[in-house]
């Protein structure tokens, strides 16, 4: 039978099928951090039972870490709690922990492909629901609650009805500015927060192939909110260079088998979807949020659309927009920005830092705008400073903070205060994702360098052009 | 870790007509420091249920009154966003055994089955009909059968079929977890990892 790129990577990992109910699925790799296992762990301690693979599990502290002064002890005492708990747990089932100052920490989801953790064709779950950023490698990779971490520890298997299959085809050229962040956020407007409920989408088309390894990582990581179990696109020779050499992917004769297999990862001709959709990628603009929802994004030159096309969730679209002092029918562009945070596992690694650092180049920070820019592990801050962006980023009046997941979801001390607007690289605009209170206009990094340096919303071609008139 | 089995519960309901509920407001992120599993329910809906100086916001729900019982009863996309399990455990931990809505967000319909909390999807329609029966009657009851798989709303005697898979089902009536179940298949399993490769 044809099967798609989704179907061979999930069949290939089903130990049993439960009958009139989930599949019992083999998890090749299960990454790990502080938030969602300390109960998990309690649960092994209490069925006395050990991790089955350790040498398939991996730990880094990233969530409630602080962004500053990480060699101090970390000041929160619950968060120095849970840390420690992390630590200890690891310790105990021999798991390989890379702690605060540790060289291979950082945001869960960026260790894991920069270390060679994430393969193609591998199952990676983890407690967080951005595990989705995985599948840019051709790997099944998604988020699971804390029950399902115990699962995984114990047994390194996990139970889950096979979702259905969703591709999403884009050909065409993308327009100037137009980033993989601003792919995803197209989509997402277009679907709704959860108009890929129940399915795991793949990616295909001329717009996926044009990008790098790190912008399908971008546009994967956001599949969680559409409401996707996860995505996936086929791996092909971009992603074998990323991944050869890197410390646990597979070296010699299994690098050839594993090669063998990785070049049969793709979606047969023919095989069948439960739900294509397709849209043209020159019709991409740089794009913004202006609600509470992921799914609450527009083009940045556009206006902010009228509740009356919201049907029967007026109510909640209105309320939506109260919380962000925003009218329907306003345009973007000119409002005023408080905060700007360049960062998370969406936008925080170092092509998004480039990006950043290109666009506010010989300009000067907006005196009133608090930047934070949070790299996304201790390897991107090395290539930061090994690059000459940090240079470039102290000359322009910023500033660059330690690895972490911060004001993604400000567990630490990253909060943005209450009614203030922060425009975001990061994943969330949920009321009060950012802090009590808090304003999150999710965006590019473009985006939020034009908005760091304007001290405003502000179309970032508009000053791409002025640099290159100049 | 083993949950109470759920066979029958009538009880009345709290409702909450809001769409994309999504698991930052069920339990902001700030409240997530716990290594343990308890306590979770004084911060479910933490910051629409109380204002910055922890005195309560008089017009949520959940401050009010007129409304309690076991069942929440949550507008369409409900649990959306994070996986935070700790979502499903501020709904148990505050008392709810049942969560109703039209539309659930993967994740956390998951997470409340793994932990015992029965998610119910229902039609928009009888959601509808649902908050209806609540605004005239706050105290009205509701009934969710699952050996049935059926929810009635008392009063008015409308009741609609509801889907879970027979797995589940098994696993909520007898109160067992998905752990037992795994660890009953150890060998199978160690067979399956040997020929994984790393
Ligand atoms: S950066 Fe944000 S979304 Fe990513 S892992 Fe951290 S908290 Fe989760």
């Amino acid at each position: 039978m044809r099967k798609t790129l989704f179907d061979k990577v999930w069949d290939s990992h089903v130990v049993r099928r439960v009958e009139n109910g989930p599949d019992v699925l083999f998890i090749d790799r299960h990454l790990v951090h502080e938030v969602t296992s300390p109960v998990a762990f309690l649960g092994l301690k209490s069925r006395n039972i050990p991790v089955l693979y350790p040498e398939r599990t991996f730990a880094t502290a990233d969530h409630k870490t602080p962004t500053r002064n990480q060699q101090l002890p970390v000041a929160d005492p619950l968060s120095a709690n849970q840390l420690k708990a992390l630590e200890e747990n690891a310790g105990r089932h021999g798991i390989p922990y890379w702690g605060l100052g540790h060289e291979k920490n950082g945001i869960v989801h960026v260790i894991g492909p920069e270390n060679g953790i994430t393969l193609p064709g591998a199952t990676i779950v983890c407690g967080d629901s951005h595990t989705s950023t995985h599948g840019a490698f051709g790997a099944i990779a998604f988020g699971i609650g804390t029950s399902e971490v115990e699962m995984v520890l114990a047994t390194q298997c996990i139970m889950q009805p096979k979702p259905k299959r969703m591709r999403i085809t884009i050909d065409g050229k993308l327009n100037q500015a137009v980033t993989p962040k601003d792919v995803a956020l197209f989509i997402i407007s277009s679907l709704s927060t959860s108009g890929a409920t129940g399915y795991f989408v793949e990616y295909a088309g001329e717009v996926f192939e044009n990008m790098t390894m790190e912008g399908r990582m971008t546009v994967c990581n956001l599949s969680i909110e559409m409401g996707a179990r996860g995505g996936m696109m086929a791996p092909d020779e971009k992603t074998f260079a990323y991944v050869k050499g890197r410390e646990f992917a597979p070296k010699g004769a299994d690098w050839d088998n594993a090669m063998a297999y990785w070049s049969t990862l793709h979606t047969d001709t023919d095989a069948v979807f439960d739900k294509e959709l397709i849209f043209d990628g020159a019709a991409i603009e740089p794009m913004i949020t202006y609600g509470t929802n992921p799914g609450m994004g527009m083009g940045i030159s556009g206006a902010i659309p009228s509740s009356e096309n919201a049907g029967s969730g007026k109510a909640t679209y209105q309320k939506s927009l109260a919380y962000m002092d925003f009218n329907e029918g306003d345009s973007m562009l000119g409002k005023k920005v408080d905060f700007v945070f360049l960062g998370s596992c969406t936008n925080g690694r170092i092509e998004d830092f480039r990006a950043f650092t290109d666009l506010v180049r010989g300009r000067k920070k907006a005196p009133h705008v608090t930047a934070w820019l949070v790299p996304g592990s201790h390897k991107v801050d090395a290539a930061i400073r090994s690059e000459g962006l940090l240079d470039v980023l102290q000359e322009a009046g910023f500033e660059l903070r330690e690895p972490g997941c911060s004001a993604c979801l400000a567990m630490n001390d990253d909060k943005i205060p209450a009614g203030k607007y922060a425009v975001s690289t990061s994943n969330r605009n949920f009321e009060g994702r950012q802090g009590p209170g808090a304003r999150t206009l999710l965006a590019s990094p473009l985006v939020a360098a034009a908005a760091a340096v304007t001290g405003e919303v502000t179309d970032p071609r508009k000053l791409m052009q002025t640099q290159t008139i100049s | 870790m083993a949950y109470d089995k759920f066979n029958t519960l009538r009880s009345s309901a709290v409702p909450l007509p809001i769409e994309n509920v999504d698991t930052d407001q069920i339990i902001p992120a700030r409240f997530l420091k716990a290594t343990e599993r308890t306590g979770f329910g004084d911060n479910l809906f933490r910051d629409w249920r109380y204002n910055p100086d922890n005195s309560p916001k008089p017009h949520f729900v959940l401050n009010n009154p007129l409304y309690s019982g076991k069942i929440l009863v949550g507008g369409k996309n409900f649990g959306s966003g994070s996986s935070r399990e700790h979502a499903a455990w501020a709904v148990y931990d505050y008392g709810f055994r049942c969560v109703i809505s039209s539309f659930f967000a993967d994740i956390f319909r998951n997470n409340c089955l793994n932990i015992g909390v029965l998610p119910v999807q229902v039609s928009p329609e009888f959601l509808q009909q649902i908050f209806e029966a609540i605004e005239k009657d706050p105290q009205t009851e509701l009934e969710v059968n699952l050996p049935e798989q059926t929810v009635e709303i008392m009063a008015t005697g409308a009741r609609e079929p509801f889907d879970i898979n027979g797995y589940k089902k098994e696993n909520m009536l007898n109160g067992f977890d998905d752990i037992d179940y795994l660890l009953n298949m150890k060998a199978e399993i160690s067979d399956f990892a040997a020929q994984t490769p790393l």
